[in-house]
C-alpha cells in the first residue's frame, strides 16, 4: 500500500471508524438541519442512526 | 454549567486514553527495555504537541458557525463510534474492556518479537510505545482543540486533560501495573454519551437552528442521550436474555 493511501486509511478509521453509514447518517442530519434550520432534527437524526448502528453490530 | 461539562469531558476523554497508553508502554517497557521505549513516549508527545500547535491555532481562524458545524459532526461520528461500543459492552454483545488482559496480550507480543537494535534503540519497544501515546494522544489532542475552540476556551479544555495525565501518570509510576481497577467501560460509556451531547449542540448551532433556552438547552440534549442510551441497553440486554437461555 502506497504511503498516501496508508495516510488516507488512518484518518479514514481515525474519523468514520467501522461504521460509515453511521458517518453517512450524521452528514444527512446535518444537511437536514441546515435546511429546516430546526433543533429537533439532529436530536431525532441521532436516535435512528445509533439505534439502527448498534442493532447492526448486535446482529 | 458548559464550562463544568467542557472539562469533565475533556478530563475523562484523556484519563481513559492515557490508562491505555499506559497499558501499552508498561509492556513495552518491561519486555523489551525503559530506555527504547521512554524514547518512543517523548518522541510521540513531540509529534502531539506539533499537531496541537499546527491545528489549534488554524482552528481559531474559522468563523464559528462553519466550525461548530464541522466540529460538532466530527464529534458526533467520534461520540456515536464510542456510544456504539459503549451499550453493546454494557448489554454484553462485546467483550468489556479489561487491561489486565490487553496487558498480558502486549507483553507476550514483546517478549517474542526478535530484537532490531538501531542507534542504541529497540526499534521494536520504541515503535510499541510510540504507537500507544500518538494514537491514544491523538485522540486526546482531538477532543481538547475542538471543545476549546468551538467553546472559545482551549486553556480550560486542556486543563481537564491535564489534570487526568498527570493523575494517571503518577498513579501508573506508584503501582507500575496496568490500572484494571480504572471503571474504564463506564468512563467510555460517559465519554460517548458528552462527545454525542456537545456534537448534537453544536452541529445543531452550526447548521443554523437556535435551542430553545440557549446554553439550558445542553442540559436536555444531555438528558436526551443518557436516556436514549439506557434504553437501548435495556433492549440489547433484554433481547440477548430471550436469545441466551439461563
Amino acid at each position: 500500500m502506497s504511503r498516501i493511501a496508508a495516510f488516507g486509511r488512518f484518518w479514514w478509521d481515525f474519523v468514520v471508524g467501522d461504521d460509515w453509514v453511521a458517518a453517512a447518517g450524521v452528514i444527512a442530519g446535518l444537511a437536514l438541519t441546515a435546511a429546516l434550520a430546526a433543533w429537533w432534527v439532529l436530536p431525532i437524526a441521532v436516535a435512528i442512526v445509533l439505534t439502527m448502528s448498534v442493532l447492526r453490530a448486535a446482529r | 454549567m458548559k464550562d463544568v461539562l467542557l472539562v469533565l469531558s475533556a478530563f475523562l476523554a484523556s484519563a481513559v486514553e492515557m490508562v491505555e497508553a499506559l497499558t501499552i508502554v508498561l509492556a513495552s517497557g518491561l519486555a523489551r527495555g525503559w530506555r527504547s521505549s521512554l524514547v518512543g513516549v517523548a518522541a510521540a508527545t513531540l509529534a502531539l504537541a506539533v499537531v496541537v500547535a499546527a491545528l489549534g491555532p488554524a482552528l481559531t481562524l474559522i468563523p464559528i458557525n462553519a466550525l461548530r458545524l464541522v466540529v460538532g459532526g466530527l464529534l458526533l461520528t467520534f461520540g456515536l463510534q464510542w456510544l456504539r461500543k459503549a451499550i453493546l459492552r454494557a448489554s454484553g454483545y462485546k467483550a468489556l474492556h479489561d487491561e489486565d488482559a490487553i496487558f498480558a496480550k502486549e507483553l507476550r507480543e514483546a517478549e517474542t518479537a526478535p530484537r532490531d537494535e538501531r542507534a542504541g534503540i529497540d526499534w521494536y519497544g520504541f515503535t510499541l510505545s510510540f504507537k500507544g501515546v500518538f494514537l491514544e494522544g491523538l485522540e486526546v489532542a482531538f477532543i481538547v482543540i475542538t471543545f476549546g475552540s468551538t467553546n472559545k476556551n482551549i486553556p480550560l479544555a486542556a486543563l481537564g486533560a491535564a489534570v487526568a495525565i498527570v493523575l494517571v501518570g503518577v498513579v501508573g509510576v506508584l503501582a507500575r501495573a496496568p490500572l484494571a481497577r480504572v471503571p474504564e467501560n463506564t468512563m467510555k460509556f460517559a465519554v460517548g454519551v458528552m462527545l454525542t451531547t456537545f456534537g448534537i449542540f453544536w452541529g445543531a448551532e452550526g447548521a443554523g437552528a437556535h435551542w430553545p433556552g440557549s446554553d439550558a438547552a445542553l442540559l436536555g440534549v444531555l438528558a436526551f442521550v443518557v436516556l436514549l442510551s439506557l434504553a437501548m441497553v435495556t433492549l440489547l440486554r433484554r433481547r440477548r436474555a430471550e436469545l441466551v437461555p439461563a
